[in-house]
């Protein structure tokens, strides 16, 4: 069955935003239980089987809470920020296919529509912590955006890299390039890019420390003294945020499978199809969580000076080094 | 040029191998003990509140309120009473006050006591909500299991 | 801000503003209850002013009106994490005042808690440590460990933390067969959990960026405020009570003080790794040596009434030097107990070696002091 267009569309929109609020209570659920099995015990158990209702308790009780709005604070800014942190998410995910012929709209600039999009998410933090008129949440603010920042452009030189392999930016046609077995996949293109895996490494870092993730979560974890940007946001404004950081990474995840790991290509040559695209897609957000529970974090100097002295030199030696391979061969 | 390539793929090896330890305690069982669907037993010597002994012969209390323990406490949380019964050789026990708030399971009571008249329980779940709860009259205790 | 003040910073010319941050006496990191005082330029710290006293419980005073043996359990509750060793440095001075010589499978058995006690304070330094800079897991892989060290001496002593085990002339029982089992099942099964976290933790190159050269202590510094311990001996001066002034048994143990001389948090990091090491060798020769025999002194009076002097006696504890000073005058209570604690000294140095850095660095460094608060207050 086919609906006509705008109906299509609305469609897929709504399963898209039932897809990003089922990810962002379940995931919190799977980095908890996570998070519990690398240190050796259960995580949440009480609520429902295996815990697997407490992403509900979690939402039950920060709807139940106030949204205080500080007297001092911007309040049309304040009530805007996170709405602005989500909504990117969602239209990144209206661009990506998830299957064959499950993408909510095909556009032949998808890949440099995915990452203006994730540009206004930096953005919107420092909307979130400006308006708060807190010191603490502006100077958190404001490392964010300057670790954000920093690590647009390790990507950006990836994706370039990326944009000059596959010759497109269409995302259908990067996935319908990547046919065949695995190592048909873009990570294993070593004729177009001897250093593709390092390739797919720095995007793999620069994803983590743009979603303020894992090792890179300075800013809101390591401000010592208090919660960082979020500082004033109490409810479910607290946990709209908390809802964008796991759409995020879900975004991010999403994009490296499409770039480097063949999207919904089967890794077997047959039967092709959106299982695959959720199952790479979950073993990346995976390796997002083991990551996050394996190291501690860095100095916020240390951060930068990972990315402008290490990240960028080589993301700029692979850019050249492909662009040579492609015009030699 | 050399050396800051090595520290950098040197580096990154070191959060490989790091990765590699956390992911290997995955799929290790748990070690807790889920509490308080599951409990662990106490050993022999685990230190709860102390409590009085019985005499399997008579059936009473060893203990005759000589106040040893109550001199070697030094958080001052007991409180003895005896008193001599007809025709026995040496007095009984009557009042055996504990004021378990104050008690650091130190043991110089159980050490001091000569006749073995004390030791420790093995009670851990003690939580309540009423204070006086914790002001223990050992002896009724004794009397009480006695029925 | 009014128009010059705006001129003022745009030509480069604004004044110092610093501001006071108070690192409160809640520590979200299980550091207890410090308040620093902390006057800020920006990201530097400019001065750093500990405030301790918030847990003084006047431990010394409770001395003058307790017996001698009503005193025991105080001395574990000064550190509570290396509450045997406190307990052998009060026993230690008043069998000394008292000259009750203590029989020889005590003074092993005393040698062995001691040791496993310092493993078990390390590893929650080790797991809080790494809480403060951000690893979660480390902390649980240690408590696992530590969980280990806490049955075995819970089966002996029956308490987990604070033991009052050691009695004046020896111990209060003797250790059964199940603990000499356990503890060298105990020293079998660590040896590789170390090798764990050393590749987990000490090789990760995060850590290293977060330690190497962050915090340097020079040798004049450590002099100056008397700081002892891992602090000492992460400066590169081999300065360890068991082998400088050797009490009890150890000097009949073949063992190394690790030693390293950069100064930075790295160094006093290797340096208590090490010490786990070294200290499961002892445990391990101690084992193999225990001599049979009683574990208590004979005569030992009920009440104790050590003739009137001055005695001292100093042992190494998991953080430094503490000693004990007793001054008796021949009553059953003691006339005055001081106590000379290490964190204390080791807090000294923060003042100056804190100021300039960054607060981050600067919580590193007091993590890799290792203070433990009622340590500080007494």
């Amino acid at each position: 069955m086919s609906l006509p267009e705008p109906f299509r569309l609305l469609a897929y929109l709504l399963g898209i935003m039932a897809f990003v609020g089922l990810n962002a209570a379940y995931l919190v659920w799977v980095e908890r239980k996570g998070a519990g099995r690398f240190q050796r015990r259960p995580g949440p158990t009480e609520v429902g089987y295996a815990g697997l209702l407490q992403p509900i308790a979690d939402a039950v009780k920060l709807l139940t809470k106030q949204v205080i709005v500080p007297p001092g604070a911007d309040a049309t800014l304040f009530r805007l920020a996170p709405v602005v942190v989500l909504a990117p998410a969602l239209m990144c995910l209206a661009i990506i296919p998830f299957g064959p012929h499950l993408v909510a709209r095909e556009i032949n600039v998808g890949l440099l529509l995915l990452f203006a999009f994730g540009s206004i998410n930096v953005m919107a933090i420092m909307i979130g912590g400006w308006a708060s008129r807190n010191k603490y949440a502006i100077i958190s603010a404001a490392r964010v955006v300057s670790q954000d920042v920093a690590y647009e452009i390790p990507m950006l030189l990836v994706v370039i890299t990326m944009l000059m392999v596959t010759g497109t930016m269409d995302l259908n046609q990067i996935v319908r390039q990547q046919a065949g077995a695995f190592w048909n996949w873009n990570l294993f293109k070593l004729a177009a890019n001897p250093l593709m895996p390092v390739t797919f490494v720095i995007f793999y870092i620069c994803m983590l420390a743009e979603t303020n993730r894992a090792p890179f979560d300075m800013a809101e974890a390591e401000s010592e003294l208090v919660a960082g940007a979020f500082t004033e946001y109490a409810g479910m404004g607290f946990g709209v945020f908390f809802m964008a950081e796991y759409a995020n990474i879900v975004v991010g995840c999403a994009v490296a499978t499409v770039l480097f790991l063949g999207g919904w290509q089967s890794p077997i040559g047959i039967l092709p199809g959106a299982f695959w695209f959720l199952l790479k897609l979950y073993a990346l957000v995976f390796s997002v969580v083991w990551v996050r529970w394996t190291f501690p974090r860095t100095q916020f100097y240390g951060l930068l000076n990972l990315s402008w002295k290490i990240l960028i030199p080589i993301a700029l030696f692979t850019l050249i080094l492909s662009s040579v391979m492609l015009k030699l061969f | 040029m050399k050396q800051p390539l090595r520290d950098i793929v040197g580096g990154f090896y070191s959060l490989l191998s790091g990765m590699r330890v956390t992911i290997a305690q995955f799929f290790k069982p748990s070690v807790t003990v889920h509490y308080p669907h599951e409990s662990l037993q106490m050993p022999a010597r685990f230190r709860g509140h102390i409590e009085l002994v019985r005499d399997p012969a008579t059936g009473k209390a060893v203990c005759f309120a000589c106040k040893v323990c109550e001199k070697s406490c030094p958080s001052d949380c007991i409180t003895v009473e005896g008193a001599k019964l007809e025709g026995a050789k040496r007095k009984s026990v009557t009042q055996f006050r504990l004021d378990f708030t104050k008690c650091s399971l130190c043991g110089s009571c159980v050490e001091a006591c000569k006749s073995n008249a004390i030791r420790f329980s093995r009670q851990y779940n003690l939580a309540s909500t009423n204070k006086d709860e914790f002001v223990m009259d050992l002896f009724k205790r004794l009397e009480a299991e006695g029925q | 801000m009014t128009t010059e003040e705006i001129m003022a910073v745009a030509q480069g010319k604004a004044p110092n503003e610093t501001f006071v941050l108070n690192l409160g006496p809640q520590h979200p990191a299980t550091h207890g209850v410090l308040r620093v005082k902390l006057t800020m330029d920006g990201e530097y710290i400019t001065r750093a002013e500990p405030v301790p006293g918030y847990i003084h419980r006047m431990q010394e005073k409770m001395g003058e009106n307790r017996t001698w043996a009503q005193y025991l359990p105080n001395t574990s509750r000064i550190d509570y994490l290396s509450a045997m060793a406190y307990t052998h440095g009060y026993v230690g001075a008043v069998e000394r005042a008292a000259g009750i010589q203590v029989p020889p499978r005590a003074e092993y058995v005393r040698v062995i808690t001691s040791e496993l006690n310092r493993i078990s304070s390390h590893l929650v330094w080790f797991g809080a440590f790494l809480l403060d800079l951000g690893g979660f897991t480390p902390l649980l892989y240690a408590f696992d460990d530590r969980e280990k060290i806490l049955d075995l001496l819970e089966g002996i002593t029956g308490s987990r933390l604070t033991y009052s085990y050691y009695r004046f002339g020896g111990l209060y029982n003797d250790v059964d067969e199940d603990f000499l089992g356990g503890t060298r099942e105990f020293v079998a099964q660590m040896r590789p959990r170390l090798g764990m976290y050393r590749t987990l933790v000490t090789e990760n190159i995060i850590l290293r960026k977060r330690l190497e050269g962050i915090g340097v202590i020079t040798p004049e510094q450590c002099r100056k405020y008397g700081a002892t311990g891992p602090v000492i001996r992460g400066s590169g001066i081999a300065y360890d009570v068991r082998k400088v002034e050797p009490y009890s048994v150890y000097a009949d143990f073949e063992f190394d003080i690790p030693v390293f001389p950069e100064g930075d948090s790295m160094a006093r990091y290797l340096v208590r790794m090490e010490e786990m090491g070294q200290s499961l060798r002892i445990i391990e020769q101690a084992l193999a040596k225990l001599p049979d025999g009683p574990v208590m002194a004979e005569k030992v009076p009920r009440v104790l009434k050590p003739p009137a002097g001055d005695y001292c006696y100093a042992v190494e504890a998991a953080r430094g030097r503490f000693a004990v000073r007793v001054v008796s005058d021949n009553k059953e209570m003691a006339y005055r107990i001081k106590l000379r604690t290490p964190s204390f000294s080791n807090l000294s140095l923060f003042e100056e070696v804190s100021q300039g850095m960054m607060l981050p660095d600067a919580l590193a460094l007091m993590g890799s002091l290792d203070l433990v608060i009622p340590d500080i207050d007494r």
